[in-house]
C-alpha cells in the first residue's frame, strides 16, 4: 500500500526561484543556473512512493540533494514546488499548526550526528517528543522506557548522552524516534557518523527491529553497501535530480546511465571488499606498560588465542604470542619488553581484501587493521577472510 | 563654523523636559515605592548585629559558591569592612546592587531572548546597547534627577541603565550558540516556538546567561559607587566623602570594601555559571 507520494518536488536556494525554475526547464545544469542566478537548486522535480512497511533508501553523494530531499518530507525545509502527500494527506499543504500535529503524529526523525539534547538524560530525550505532545510523565517515561529497551538501552536511562558513545547515543536518537510510535522514520544518514564496526552493527539492529515494528522507513545514505544491505528499493540521486529508483538488482544489473554505472562499478569484488568489511573484533587486548606476561596470558587463555595484540595509550604497539609469554613468565619477567614483538602487519582499513591473502598465508597470526590514528580497528584471521569474500561473491552471483 | 551649532542638546533638553512634565508624577511614585523597597530591604539586613550579618553573608557565600575559600574570604573581608565601621554604608551598598540587578535582569533576559528570536529587533537593539555602553556613565545621571529626584531611586535608574547591555547581550547570545540540528531536531518533533525556548533554547544558554548576569552586577556596582554624585549612599557615598574632604586614607577604606563586596558577588557567580555547566556536560 502507497504509504507516501511525492510529486514532482523542487527545493531552490535563494530569494528567487523563479528565474532559476525557468532555467531548469530549459534544461540547464546545476552550475549554470548558480552561475547565472545565484540560485541553488536543492532538489528538482523529484517524484517517486515508499510503500507501507518497506525501507527506501535515497542514496547520492553530498551535496545531491538527499537531505534536502528528506527534510521537505516533513517540511523541516519548504519546498518550492510539488506536493508531498502522505497517508492521503497533502503535507505541502497543511498550516503551520497542523503540520506541527502531523510531525507529532506520523514522522519520527533520527539524525546524522544524533542531535541529542545535552542538559536531558537519555530517557528525558527519550520523553522529548511526548513530553511535547503534552503526554503525562508517568505515561511517557512508560514509553520512554519501553522504546530504550527496544533499542537495548535498558538500565541506561538516566546516564547524559555526553556519558555514551556514538553508537548508543544514535541508539538514543532512534528510541526518542520510536517512542512516539511514528508510522513512518525518516533517517537521515542516520550510521554514518558511527564507526564501521558499530555501523554494521546498527544496520543488523535496525533490520531486526523493522521486523518487529514494520514501520516505513525512508533511509539517507552515501553509501551503496549499506544501501544494498538496508533498502527494499533504492533511489539514486544527483545533483538534485532522481537518476534512478528500483531495488538494489536492479540498478546493480541494469544502471539507467553511465553515472549509475560508475557508482556501481565500486561494487567490484577487488575493491569493495575491503579489510573494513572482513575484519572482526579483537577478542581480547594487553595493554603496555602495565600488564606483564601473565596477565597477557591469562587473557589469551580467556579468549582462546594464540597471540595476542598489545596497545600503548590508544595506537598499536605490537603482539605477544603465548610461547613467548609462557617463557616470560617462567622467567619472571615483569613486563612484555623483552617478548613484544613490534615489528607486525598493518593495513588500513581500505585495504583490498584480496591483498590480505598472501599476508595471511606467510603469517602464524593475525593480521591487525588499523585507522589513521594507528588505532586498532579489528583483525583479519584466515576464516574471516574466507567467510568475508564467499558471502560477497554468493551476492554477486544473485546480482548477476 | 559656530554661527550655527546643531541644536542636539536643546533638543535633548526639550524631550526631557517634555518627558518630566507630562510623566514625571509616574516616575515619582515609582521612586516612593522604590525607596521604600529598597529603606525595608535595608532595614532589614540592618535590623540584625553586624556580626551576625557577616556570619550569615559568609555561610551563605560558601554554601552558594560551595567553596570554602570563598567562606573564608568572606568571612575575613565582611569583618575587616565591620571593623573599619563601614557596615552600614556596605549594606545599603548591596541592597542598591541587588535591586538594580534584579530590574537589569527583568528588562534583559526578555529583550535578549527577543533579540536572539527576531532580527529586526536585533537589528534595533544593537545600536542602542552600543550607544548604551560607550556614552560616559556620568551622563545617565543628569537626566535621572528630574524623574527621581535625587537619591537611591535615581542612582538605581542610572545603574539599570547602565548595567543592562550585558544580560541583553549575552542572553542573545546564548539563545543564538544553541546548534541549528537541535533546533533542527526539536522542530522535526514538532514543537512550537514557545517549547523550543523553555525546553532547548533558555537551558542551554543558562551558562552564557550566567555570565552576563554577572557582568551586570559587576557594572552595577561600579555605577552604584559612581552614582554616589547624585545622592547614592553606601560605599561610594564614603569615597565621595573622602574626596570631597580631602581624605585620602577614607577613601582607600571605602574602596577597599567595594573591592572585597565585588570579589565575593564575582566569586559566587562564577561558581554559579561552572556549577551549571558541571551539570549539563
Amino acid at each position: 500500500m502507497e504509504k507516501i507520494r511525492v510529486e514532482n518536488l523542487t527545493k531552490i536556494f535563494g530569494n528567487h526561484p523563479e528565474q532559476a525554475l525557468k532555467r531548469i526547464a530549459q534544461g540547464k545544469s546545476k552550475s549554470e543556473i548558480f552561475a547565472e542566478t545565484k540560485q541553488t537548486v536543492g532538489v528538482h522535480d523529484a517524484s517517486f512512493t515508499v510503500n507501507e512497511g518497506e525501507i527506501l533508501v535515497i542514496m547520492g553523494l553530498s551535496g545531491s540533494g538527499k537531505s534536502t530531499l528528506v527534510r521537505c518530507l516533513n517540511r523541516l525545509i519548504e519546498p518550492t514546488a510539488g506536493r508531498v502527500v502522505i497517508n492521503g494527506v497533502d503535507v505541502t499543504a497543511l498550516p503551520e499548526q497542523e503540520l506541527r500535529a502531523f510531525r507529532q503524529q506520523h514522522l519520527g526523525m533520527v539524525f546524522q550526528n544524533f542531535a541529542l539534547f545535552p542538559h536531558r538524560t537519555v530517557c528525558e530525550n527519550t520523553e522529548f517528543g511526548l513530553e511535547v505532545q503534552g503526554v503525562g510523565p508517568a505515561d511517557r517515561r512508560e514509553k520512554a522506557l519501553r522504546a530504550l529497551e527496544q533499542v537495548g538501552l535498558k538500565g541506561q536511562e538516566d546516564q547524559l548522552p555526553s556519558q555514551l558513545s556514538g553508537g548508543m547515543q544514535q541508539r538514543v536518537g532512534l528510541a526518542r524516534a520510536l517512542a512516539l510510535d511514528p508510522d513512518i522514520m525518516l533517517m537521515d544518514e542516520a550510521f554514518s557518523a558511527l564507526d564501521p564496526l558499530i555501523r554494521r552493527d546498527m544496520q543488523d539492529e535496525l533490520l531486526d527491529l523493522q521486523d518487529r515494528v514494520q514501520k516505513t522507513i525512508v533511509f539517507i545514505s552515501h553509501d551503496l553497501d549499506e544501501a544494498i544491505k538496508l533498502g527494499d528499493r533504492i533511489v539514486l540521486m544527483k545533483d538534485g535530480a532522481i537518476v534512478q529508483e528500483g531495488t538494489a538488482e536492479e540498478i546493480l544489473t541494469n544502471p539507467a546511465n553511465d553515472y549509475v554505472a560508475r557508482f556501481v562499478e565500486d561494487v567490484d569484488m577487488s575493491k569493495v571488499i575491503t579489510a573494513e568489511s572482513v575484519m572482526k573484533k579483537a577478542l581480547a587486548m594487553a595493554y603496555y606498560p602495565t600488564d606483564g606476561p601473565k596477565t597477557a596470558l591469562r587473557k589469551m587463555e580467556k579468549a582462546g588465542i594464540s597471540s595476542i595484540f598489545v596497545r600503548k595509550e590508544r595506537h598499536l604497539e605490537g603482539l605477544v604470542t603465548a610461547e613467548d609469554a609462557a617463557l616470560a613468565a617462567k622467567r619472571g619477567d615483569k613486563n612484555l619488553d623483552r617478548i613484544i614483538q613490534r615489528n607486525i602487519v598493518k593495513v588500513t582499513l581500505d585495504t583490498p581484501a584480496i591483498d590480505l591473502f598472501p599476508l595471511l598465508g606467510q603469517m602464524s597470526y593475525p593480521v591487525a587493521v588499523v585507522g589513521d590514528d594507528d588505532r586498532l580497528k579489528g583483525v583479519v584471521v584466515k576464516g574471516s577472510l574466507l567467510a568475508g569474500i564467499a558471502a560477497s561473491l554468493q551476492t554477486e552471483e544473485n546480482d548477476a | 563654523m559656530n554661527a550655527f551649532k546643531i541644536p542636539i542638546g536643546k533638543a535633548i533638553e526639550m524631550l526631557i523636559d517634555f518627558f518630566v512634565d507630562h510623566f514625571s508624577f509616574t516616575t515619582k511614585a515609582f521612586s516612593a515605592l522604590t525607596e521604600h523597597g529598597i529603606r525595608m530591604l535595608v532595614d532589614a539586613m540592618m535590623f540584625f548585629p553586624a556580626w551576625l550579618m557577616v556570619l550569615f553573608f559568609s555561610g551563605l557565600a560558601w554554601y552558594l559558591s560551595r567553596r570554602r575559600s570563598i567562606g573564608i574570604f568572606a568571612l575575613l573581608g565582611l569583618g575587616l569592612i565591620w571593623n573599619l565601621g563601614l557596615w552600614a554604608p556596605t549594606v545599603s551598598t548591596i541592597a542598591l546592587v541587588l535591586i538594580a540587578t534584579f530590574f537589569a535582569v527583568l528588562i534583559g533576559l526578555p529583550l535578549g531572548i527577543l533579540a536572539a528570536l527576531n532580527r529586526t529587533i536585533n537589528q534595533i537593539i544593537t545600536p542602542v546597547l552600543d550607544f548604551m555602553q560607550t556614552m560616559p556613565a556620568f551622563v545617565y545621571l543628569i537626566p535621572a534627577i528630574p524623574f527621581f529626584g535625587l537619591g537611591p531611586v535615581a542612582a538605581i535608574f542610572s545603574t539599570v541603565i547602565f548595567s543592562v547591555p550585558p544580560a541583553i547581550r549575552l542572553t542573545c547570545l546564548g539563545i543564538r550558540q544553541v546548534p541549528g540540528e537541535l533546533i533542527e531536531a526539536a522542530d522535526a518533533f514538532g514543537c512550537n516556538r514557545c517549547q523550543k525556548l523553555f525546553k532547548l533554547q533558555l537551558p542551554l544558554a543558562k551558562q552564557t546567561i550566567m555570565a552576563g548576569v554577572n557582568q551586570t552586577i559587576m557594572l552595577a556596582l561600579s555605577m552604584v559607587v559612581i552614582a554616589s554624585m547624585i545622592g547614592a549612599k553606601g560605599l561610594g557615598g564614603e569615597v565621595w566623602k573622602a574626596i570631597q574632604r580631602l581624605q585620602p586614607g577614607r577613601g582607600f577604606e571605602a574602596g577597599i570594601g567595594i573591592v572585597i563586596v565585588a570579589i565575593i558577588l564575582d566569586r559566587i557567580m562564577q561558581r554559579f555559571g561552572s556549577q551549571t555547566k558541571a551539570k549539563d556536560v
